[in-house]
């Protein structure tokens, strides 16, 4: 007689490094059921890393319940659960990490701690069916040109200081503007830089592979305080110079890696005037390049779900004693079986 | 011929005046605004052989400039015959890829002695001759300093370039590059650097701690 078949088995995601609270349900072949997200939005100033995971805690049980209930999930099919071990922010880790150490043991299934920026590249792999690409990462906590090679991601180049989303941000802020749900700081700034035309002179930092955006953020802000141009000027300058200075980086990795795909993600990714810059490049070398459309670009618990699948599938888990949360982990201290050969 | 399209410039070997040369043309980027393309390109095709001039004051080998072109941002120098230490390194024998990396550290300490910033320190960026030499060449990054800071993201970049390209021989590599650049700089200064390093990697993303 034929066995009755087994029901598929799901894995649960819980992102939670930053401003973000979000929880996505994804199979074991790469589907994604849910991905629900609910964002603390500071009332002033960036984020206040209590706050937020206060926020995350008073919301992270409804937010498990409506992943839950849209992907049509039944806790007892929960085969795992991974979770944002790092980087990030300390208090708000330790929230998504508590939530998926509790989910964990109330279903009695493996946990897995997954390393944010990896999550970040390969959810955007699986979206846009990317296979090795060269990923540029750009958002407010990171900046990040990383490819795979030899058993490991590396990373080419990367911020010396703050990331290129942190420096929209805090420039933006001076600047007076504001931000509500769904439209971020750097929305605000793109759309006033497509009204500026004049460009002022601002410093343009890159150092081998890597960046600096302190000085072009000091500088930007200074130019606000001077009273002489055109906000939509500034913000105009500030745009050009940075994404100047994130393409040249790109196309020195391209050239280095020759990868043959470019992948840009991240909240940054959502800037057309970026987008348009690094496609330039990726056809000079002969690339295909993608963008990770945002759902998928920001922070967002499927990439946790699908990243903390690809290491379930290769035998890896984390014993609640290894899952204490690490803040600065970087992806490349990470070993990824799931990606053989080249 | 072209040899090299890199992302910043483009590098053809000619023939010009009866010489070997490379010619460096940095080409203008359609990605960028016209002003600030033609800015950048401009600064560096002045500062790069004015760099490259200086280092061999400092008394490392660097190539001939031949001639500036400031109008096609083209610059023209020797050509200088070997191998870059990229292809050789890893296929080097323990002791001689000790000797190298430390002359290598020597060349760094001679340039920051000066005041000179490389920029740009890779393995593709050094060329060993056949009469056992190494030319440092792309100084398009370049600066002049005397920053602490700007020494010790210039070492730093040299690791990461080690780490990345040489990921199995760049804890060796670096410490006996350390050991050159301390015979050039002093031990004193070379420490202080080497702290200002450990200082920049726990700045940022760089290290797991904690």
């Amino acid at each position: 007689m034929p066995k009755k078949p087994k029901k598929p088995q799901h894995i649960l995601g819980i992102e939670s490094t930053a401003d973000d609270f979000s929880v996505g349900i994804a199979t074991f072949d790469g589907k994604i059921l849910a991905n629900i997200t609910s964002t603390y939005i500071p009332t002033q100033g960036g984020i206040h890393p209590r706050e937020a995971a206060r926020h995350h805690a008073e919301t992270a049980g409804e937010t498990i319940h409506n992943a839950l209930k849209e992907a049509k999930t039944p806790p007892s099919q929960i085969q795992a659960i991974a979770f944002s071990q790092g980087p990030g922010l300390g208090p708000c880790l330790r929230t998504g990490a508590t939530a998926a150490r509790a989910l964990a043991s109330y279903l009695n299934v493996p946990l897995i701690g997954v390393n944010h920026s990896i999550a970040h590249i390969e959810i955007g792999k699986l979206i846009t069916g990317t296979k090795d690409p060269l990923t540029l990462y750009v958002s407010g906590g990171n900046t990040i040109i990383s490819a795979y090679e030899d058993g490991y991601y590396r990373i080419f180049g990367e911020t010396l200081d703050i990331a290129i989303g942190n420096c929209l941000d805090v420039f933006a802020r001076k600047a007076g503007l504001g931000q509500s749900p769904g439209k971020p700081f750097g929305a605000t700034v793109e759309k006033l830089a497509e009204q500026g035309k004049n460009l002022i002179p601002l410093p343009f930092t890159i150092k081998g592979m890597d960046l600096s955006f302190s000085g072009l953020l000091t500088a930007a802000t200074e130019t606000l305080h001077t009273r002489k141009h055109r906000l939509e000027d500034i913000c105009f300058s500030l745009q050009e110079v940075a994404f100047s200075m994130l393409t040249e980086v790109t196309e020195r990795a391209l050239a280095h890696t020759e990868k043959p795909e470019l992948l840009l993600t991240g909240g940054v990714a959502a800037n057309k005037r970026l987008q348009t810059m690094l496609k330039t490049i990726a056809q000079e070398h002969n690339a295909h390049f993608s963008v990770v459309p945002k759902e998928y670009a920001l922070d967002n618990g499927a990439m946790i779900a699908w990243t903390g699948a690809l290491a379930y599938k290769n035998g890896i888990t984390t014993p609640i004693d290894k899952s204490t949360v690490k803040l600065k982990w970087r992806l490349d201290q990470v070993s990824v079986p799931w990606i053989n050969g080249e | 011929m072209l040899i090299k399209k890199g992302a910043e410039a483009n590098l053809y070997l000619k023939e010009w005046q009866d010489r070997k040369v490379v010619m460096k043309r940095r080409m203008p980027k359609t990605y960028r605004l016209p002003q600030l393309d033609s800015a950048i390109r401009t600064q560096r095709t002045l500062r790069e052989p004015m760099l490259i001039h200086r280092a061999k004051e400092a008394g490392v080998p660097t190539p001939t400039i031949y001639m500036i072109d400031l109008a096609e941002t083209n610059i023209i120098m020797e050509y200088i015959e070997g191998k870059q230490i990229k292809q050789i390194l890893n296929t080097m024998p323990k002791k001689e890829k000790q000797r190298l990396c430390q002359h290598i550290g020597t060349l760094i300490g001679q340039l920051h002695k000066h005041g000179i910033i490389h920029g740009d320190l890779t393995t593709s960026n050094m060329i060993l001759t056949s009469f056992n030499k190494i030319f440092l060449i792309d100084f398009g990054l370049g600066e002049y300093s005397e920053e602490l800071e700007i020494r010790g993201v210039d070492l730093h970049l040299m690791k990461r370039a080690l780490q990345s390209t040489h990921h199995r021989f760049a804890r060796q590599c670096f410490g006996a590059i350390v050991t050159g650049y301390a015979k050039s700089v002093g031990k004193e200064t070379a420490a202080k650097v080497l702290e200002k390093i450990q200082e920049i990697e726990r700045r940022g993303r760089y290290v797991e701690e904690r």
